[in-house]
């Protein structure tokens, strides 16, 4: 490890950690906005639900290098476009949040529902006013475990040229120079942690009524 | 589109079905890496998963270990090892391994903690020493669980076995790495059909022997609980 580096080379980390993030943090929020309503559809219907799920689940099942690689291919973008990898990533965000969202709903008590629609709510601000906030919990665990594999996975990309920090990987490897790859792994970790800590702050701010609820 | 038609032309080539650079030599390849490092990997973390459950000692270890390991990229550790060990089957076995270990760790250790007390007090009670209590009663109860953790580390390590195509090694991952190599959009296309269908068969039969495989003691339970569910009928028979 040759520690200075770091600071020599610090304007390029910067560079990569930036790209990583944009690759890794896209498709985790278009994940989530997509998730919502097709967890809302698997939930309300069983039909949808047994489409939904097991799809959700062979999509998962999928290497994660493979979908890099086919990508192009479906979409007809070019091999280092930094879409491929955002849409690949957007489908394993996708595949892993549509059961959370559909079991979130799914135990959301009855007799909460039944006295929101006693209050008068219509459905969809009854969706949005009380089914997802009581929703947050399972959610944001569903979440947690999305951002960290996507902020990981992202480097993978490096592969086919488009990797965020992963660049340091290959590159460690071509040069033979392991400080580079220490580097790559000691970010990527940090960026992990660090977006599992902010989305754990970020469920407890939006769940008040859990703290309130006192010692369990 | 014309790739589908390239893509089965390539299938249809007899020279990828033959020699040491075809499909099957690649397959068994690639099914050997993986195999060799969940055999490794079920070795350390069965027995410490059984006895990190049983004892209930430790079970942060399992915690930290799972959600730790998620963070690291596989191709930072595989490119990093190469460094020490030199290239070779090494690295990425050890990669595999690592990868591994925490998901077989995570079932077994609930597997075996959520053995229903009860059922762990009777064998207690019936004399069986702790030992006796862990192999003949907990380990049986925690199968479908163990099974369920070795659904997760072998989709892992057939994703990781692909990657080791990059540091020089066989396996289907080549078609992928060499077709990217060679700007041959139909090779790399093959190769992801050929991983991808991998994967999907290995998690479709894992799945069918994680619900085959209950301990047949279990099973005769199961079927006993279930059997309210029908009383309603008998029920409705003998009131009318």
């Amino acid at each position: 490890m040759i520690w200075s580096w770091i600071p020599a080379n610090a304007d390029r980390i910067l560079a990569l950690t930036v790209e990583h993030l944009r690759l890794a943090l896209i498709p985790v929020v278009a994940g989530l906005l997509l998730s919502v309503p097709l967890g809302w559809l698997a939930n309300r219907y069983r039909v949808a639900r047994a489409v939904l799920v097991p799809a959700a689940g062979m999509l998962y099942t999928i290497p994660s290098l493979t979908l890099f690689v086919v990508l192009p291919g479906i979409l007809g973008t070019r091999i280092l476009s930094e879409i491929n990898i955002i849409v690949a990533l957007t489908i394993y965000t996708v595949a892993l949040l549509v059961r959370s969202v559909a079991d979130a709903l799914a135990a959301v008590p009855g007799l909460v529902v039944a006295a929101a629609t006693a209050m008068g709510y219509r459905p969809a601000r009854r969706f949005l006013d009380i089914e997802l906030p009581l929703a947050i919990p399972v959610l944001v665990a569903g979440l947690r475990v999305a951002t960290v594999s996507s902020i990981s996975l992202v480097s993978v990309g490096a592969l086919i040229g488009v990797g965020g920090l992963g660049e340091f990987f290959t590159e460690g490897f071509q040069l033979q120079f392991p400080t580079e790859i220490i580097t790559g792994i000691g970010m990527i970790v940090l960026l992990a942690l660090a977006g599992d800590a902010v989305l754990l702050l970020i469920g407890r701010v939006l769940t008040p009524w859990n703290r309130a609820g006192g010692a369990r | 589109m014309n790739i589908v038609g390239d893509v089965i032309a390539w299938f249809a080539d007899p020279s990828h079905w033959s020699g040491s650079t075809g499909v099957p030599a690649r397959l068994l390849d690639h099914l050997g890496y993986t195999v060799q490092a969940l055999l490794i990997a079920a070795v350390i973390a069965v027995p410490l998963g059984s006895v990190i459950g049983h004892t209930r000692r430790g079970g942060f270890l399992v915690v930290g270990s799972a959600n730790g390991l998620r963070a690291l990229p596989e191709l930072g550790l595989l490119t990093l090892l190469v460094g020490f060990t030199g290239l070779g089957i090494l690295p990425l076995t050890i990669t595999m391994v690592v990868l591994a270990v925490p998901p077989l760790l995570a079932g077994t250790y609930a597997g075996v903690r959520n053995a229903d007390p009860a059922v762990v007090d009777a064998a207690r009670g019936m004399g069986m020493r702790e030992r006796e209590v862990l192999t003949k009663v907990e380990l049986p109860i925690a199968v479908p669980l163990i099974v369920g953790g070795l659904r997760t580390a072998t989709l892992q390590v057939i994703a990781t076995a692909t990657i080791g195509a990059y540091i020089g090694l066989s396996g289907l991952g080549r078609f992928l790495i060499d077709g990217l190599a060679r700007n041959d959009y139909t090779e790399m296309a093959a190769g992801a059909v050929l991983v991808a269908a991998l994967a999907l068969v290995v998690e479709g039969l894992l799945g069918g022997l994680q619900r085959l495989i209950v301990s047949p003691g279990l099973r005769r339970a199961q079927a006993r609980l279930r059997a309210p569910r029908q009383a309603p009928v008998f029920a409705g028979g003998t009131a009318s």
